[in-house]
């Protein structure tokens, strides 16, 4: 700061290759989510469909998709994406409300899709891109006044009506939780304060207090459920128990891949949500653990990113990003290890997925795209 | 200027050091479950898993006395199919219908049947089971199991007895040596998906089947042969309701034979062996059953008659109220209080000896010694005999005396009992009780069984039975030897000589109750050498048409088979009839 206000020193953008690590932990975990997905999926495939790789080709091809978008997007300047931000964002709420309109597919109990022929697709998923690409919009539009609480909460607004479409529209708790997580750690980290963000913290458990003790009906069993998941083993509480027999069964080494017996239809649909309860099985603590760690330099990798990003814009454009992957992975891994009560939330790049896919793909093309601009300081003196 | 600021950098490295800190937290709490809890959630993970499958142990044999098998087993399929796991159900369904001989309707609704399991059919023959896992059909499953299988199938039917479809016994042997012969069940532990479909890949946990031990007998297939031929002989000759032949050794109660003519055949116990005229309910087709697997020999008692004046002779002996040369005389008849109570010779016997009224039968001598005993040591005597208790052979279902209280016995009672009427013992308790007479006074436990050996032969049991001595003096059973020698070589019994042996032994005749009606079980207990008994039978005839004096009838019967086993077991004849006399003197 000091240095900016000498006006001693001049930042220009120098145009660098893109980030190669993070774009090998991205075919990596890619290329280990598809081997992953084909094992717990084949048999559930089998079954269902008569064929193993039935889950996998669509995998395989929403990958596809998927990568081809996200070089693309590598290629371009980011700066392109600025005015198709709004466009995400107004686009995204389209689709959270077709989801009741007769295109809305219903699953479960839940609308959570929106299909046209073959292609069906999950607008919650594209809802934190907008999201994080409006935010990164509005808060470099701002970022002189980001501090003052009337801008905060100006620019956090613009997460409500998104969370309050998922949340009302289609009951997924899991995506409208990293919807708001999102927009929250991005106005932390763009913010110069600390007081909103500890109100806002006490504001969130003081929720989660009152929910523990005047909760009722559907949430309040989760949470019975998850304090006490063997006395609810075949009610609420059979999917996180599986789960647990799953990580259990795994021991150290695993029962090796392919192995495990838990995706026999113990594991409800044990390709999707629950993959790490098999990763584990399979590949053991050991597995387990590299598959955190993986996670964890995925993360890392970002913030070197964010903080060597030419501008704030690329900078919050990648804080949305680590955010909004740091918060699924924590979450999903919580939730299979039952440290965190049960809630459908995927693991990203292993789940089954199409649509979250292809929407984090496009994100990492974003990242890959900010990484290729590196700001440099250069001094005054040896421009003389 | 459009850069990330300072306080962004330091922001983003807190969120970062809190996500690191949650990152350590979920990695502690995924150790937590994969190393301390692993155990826990393992087990629970496996008992959700496995399903057990039983092994079937093969059950031991039986084995005669010659060590020939008489009860073993056979390996038979269980031919199933898994419906998820069939890929070709025309093909199946063609198969297992033509190799099983089966409707291809009822296979077709079988394999269609949506389950994790369905059996075909059981029991089919090895060959046949071979044979379609040869055509190798997805999802048809051939497993192998035991059904017991009787090679001689109908011989000593009602003594071995039979198993049922879990392989335990239901009659005879084959449920008293249950414990030895059953062996210890092994399993399978299989995994299986959540809709109980057995993972193939999944190695199996396999307890294996610990087969069960051999049964030893004393019974020896060639005698019962004999005994069974020549007792099927009468029963056709004199179209009788059964006849029951047991030989033993009265030295220690070995049963060599117990023929209970029909026979039924142990590979098809529920089939009976004549056919029913008309309709019979299930129920009564089962009453029916449980009278063909009856034993006659120890299930059911009757009147002994005149054999049993074997026992009034001991007990007078060993009372010391008749010596052998003591004089009666038989008018045809003897008067008790207010009764006349006739012999079968009407005109009567005359004056004769004790030895003589034995061979003659005669039914007054022996009423004048049972009441000079009296009823008390009568009772006493019969006691001693094994006559009031059951004889503990090794067989389920042994039927007990009947026979008046003690305080009721007046003089009419014990008059008829002492010749064997008026109460009801079981072939077998005379047997045992002429067994003590004749052997220098033991009472032996009959008994089949001799020991127990495991799967390579080595004897792991041997069984002991009681045996009470000295329930007789030695000089009693020496006089009872030659009276029942005489019975046979001048006597009554003379239809019971064997050539070259001397035999000693006793007929009867007894009317069947009620008296009048014509019915009569002719018997004949006989022994052989009469001075060394190493054998003793007994053959009864239930109901013969004609002729049923049981001299003519019975004693022929036994007299034919100890021709034939006599020299079979080793038994050598005396060199002249006269030596065997000079002995016994």
């Amino acid at each position: 700061m000091r240095q900016q206000r000498r006006g001693k020193r001049k930042i220009v953008g120098t145009k660098v290759s893109m980030d190669y690590s993070l774009l090998f932990i991205i075919i990596f975990l890619l290329c280990f989510g598809l081997v992953m997905l084909y094992s717990t999926s084949s048999y559930n495939a089998l079954i269902k469909y008569g064929k193993a790789t039935y889950y996998l080709e669509k995998q395989i091809l929403a990958t596809g998709i998927g990568f081809v978008g996200m070089m693309l997007i590598a290629k371009m300047d980011y700066h392109r994406f600025v005015p198709l931000a709004a466009v995400a964002y107004i686009g995204s709420v389209i689709c959270l409300i077709l989801v009741k309109s007769p295109i809305g597919i219903e699953a479960n109990g839940a609308t959570r899709w929106i299909g046209i022929g073959p292609l069906s697709f999950q607008p919650a998923e594209a809802a934190k891109l907008g999201l994080i690409m409006l935010m990164a919009v509005v808060i470099t539009n701002n970022r002189k006044r980001v501090g003052e609480l009337k801008v905060t909460l100006g620019i956090g607004a613009l997460a409500v009506p998104l969370v309050g479409l998922i949340l009302i529209l289609t009951k997924n708790m899991s995506s409208a939780l990293i919807v708001a997580g999102i927009a929250v750690v991005m106005l932390f980290v763009a913010s110069p304060k600390y007081s909103h963000y500890v109100c806002i913290a006490a504001a969130g458990a003081a929720a989660v207090v009152l929910v523990l003790l005047f909760g009722s009906g559907f949430r309040f069993e989760r949470i019975q459920a998850w304090l006490n998941p063997e006395m609810y083993a075949d009610g609420t509480a059979y999917q996180t128990l599986q789960s647990l027999y799953a990580i259990g069964s795994g021991g150290l080494v695993g029962k090796g891949l392919g192995q495990s017996v838990q995706k026999l239809g113990y594991v409800p649909e044990a390709q999707n949500d629950m993959i790490f309860s098999i990763i584990c099985e399979e590949l053991g603590l050991f597995g387990g653990v590299a598959v955190i760690l993986l996670f964890a330099f995925m993360i890392w990798r970002f913030m070197i990113i964010a903080n060597n990003a030419k501008d704030l814009f690329g900078s919050m454009l990648v804080v949305g990003v680590l955010a909004h992957i740091a918060i699924q992975v924590i979450l999903n891994v919580a939730v299979v290890t039952n440290t965190f009560p049960n809630t459908g939330i995927t693991l990203p790049f292993i789940s089954y997925g199409g649509t979250s896919i292809v929407f984090l793909m496009a994100e990492m093309g974003l990242v890959l795209s900010v990484s290729k601009y590196e700001r440099t300081e250069i001094s005054d003196r040896v421009r003389k | 200027m459009n850069k990330s600021l300072v306080y962004n950098r330091k922001k983003l490295f807190i969120f970062i050091v809190a996500i690191l800190l949650m990152v350590v937290i979920l990695i502690g709490r995924l150790g937590y479950i994969m190393i301390f809890q692993s155990e826990h959630y393992s087990e629970l993970a496996t008992q959700l898993h496995e399903r057990e499958r039983q092994i079937k142990a093969a059950r031991g044999k039986i084995l005669d006395a010659n060590g020939t098998v008489i009860a073993s087993n056979k390996t038979v399929c269980t031919v199933s199919v898994i419906y998820n796991q069939v890929s070709d159900p025309e093909k199946v369904i063609k198969v297992l219908s033509e190799e099983l001989e089966l409707s291809e309707e009822t296979v077709r609704k079988k394999v269609e049947k949506i389950s994790s399991r369905e059996k075909i059919k059981s029991n089919v023959p090895k060959a046949i089971g071979d044979k379609i896992r040869e055509y190798d059909l997805n999802g048809v499953k051939v497993d192998e199991d035991y059904k017991r299988y009787y090679p001689y199938g109908s011989l000593a039917s009602k003594v071995l007895g039979f198993t049922g479809s879990d392989n335990q016994g239901i009659i005879g042997l084959e449920v008293k040596y249950e414990e030895y012969l059953k062996g210890t069940d092994g399993e399978i532990l299989t995994v299986t998906d959540a809709r109980g479909v057995e993972i193939d890949y999944v190695v199996e946990n396999r307890v294996e089947a610990i087969p069960g031990n051999n049964l030893m007998l004393s019974l020896d297939v060639n005698i019962q042969k004999y005994a069974e031929q020549a007792a099927y002989r009468v029963l056709e000759e004199k179209q009788a309701n059964y006849v029951s032949i047991i030989a033993m050794n009265p030295k220690n109660g070995e049963i060599y034979c117990m023929v209970n003519a029909p026979e039924f055949d142990l590979n098809d116990p529920y089939t009976l062996n004549y056919t029913v005229d008309g309709d019979v309910t299930d129920k009564e087709y089962q009453d029916l059953l449980n009278k063909m697997w009856r034993n006659q020999s120890i299930n059911d008692t009757y009147e002994p008659g005149s054999t049993f004046k074997i026992v009034t002779a001991t007990a007078g002996l060993e009372e010391g109220v008749v010596t052998p040369e003591s004089t009666f005389s038989c008018p045809g008849f003897r008067i008790v209080e207010d009764r006349r109570i006739k012999c079968h010779k009407v005109i009567g016997h005359g004056t004769e000896t004790f030895v003589e009224g034995t061979m003659n039968s005669c039914n007054p001598v022996f009423m004048d010694v049972g009441l000079r005993v009296g009823a008390e040591r009568y009772f006493a005597n019969m006691e001693k005999l094994g006559l009031m208790e059951k004889t503990g052979v090794d067989l389920p279902g042994e039927a007990g005396t009947i026979i008046h209280k003690l305080e009721n016995v007046g003089l009419v009672e014990l008059a008829t009992m002492s010749f064997g009427q008026s109460f009801q013992i079981t072939p077998l308790q005379l047997l045992r009780a002429v067994s003590a007479v004749i052997n220098g006074g033991n009472l032996v436990t009959p008994h089949f069984a001799v020991g127990v050996t495991d799967t390579e032969g080595n004897v792991i049991k041997t069984f002991e039975y009681p045996v009470t001595e000295g329930v007789i003096s030695k000089e009693t059973s020496e006089t009872m030897k030659y009276i029942l020698n005489m019975v046979v070589k001048e006597g009554s019994g003379k239809n019971g000589q064997v050539e070259g042996y001397e035999i000693g032994g006793k007929t009867a005749t007894s009317e069947k109750l009620p008296r009048g009606n014509g019915k009569y079980i002719s018997s004949y207990i006989g022994f052989a050498p009469a001075y060394d008994p190493e054998i003793i039978a007994i053959c009864i005839i239930d109901e013969p048409v004609g002729i049923y004096y049981g001299g003519t009838v019975a004693a022929p019967v036994i007299s034919e088979l100890y021709a034939n086993i006599l020299p079979y077991l080793g038994i050598e004849k005396a060199d002249t009839a006269e030596n065997a006399e000079e002995e016994s003197n």
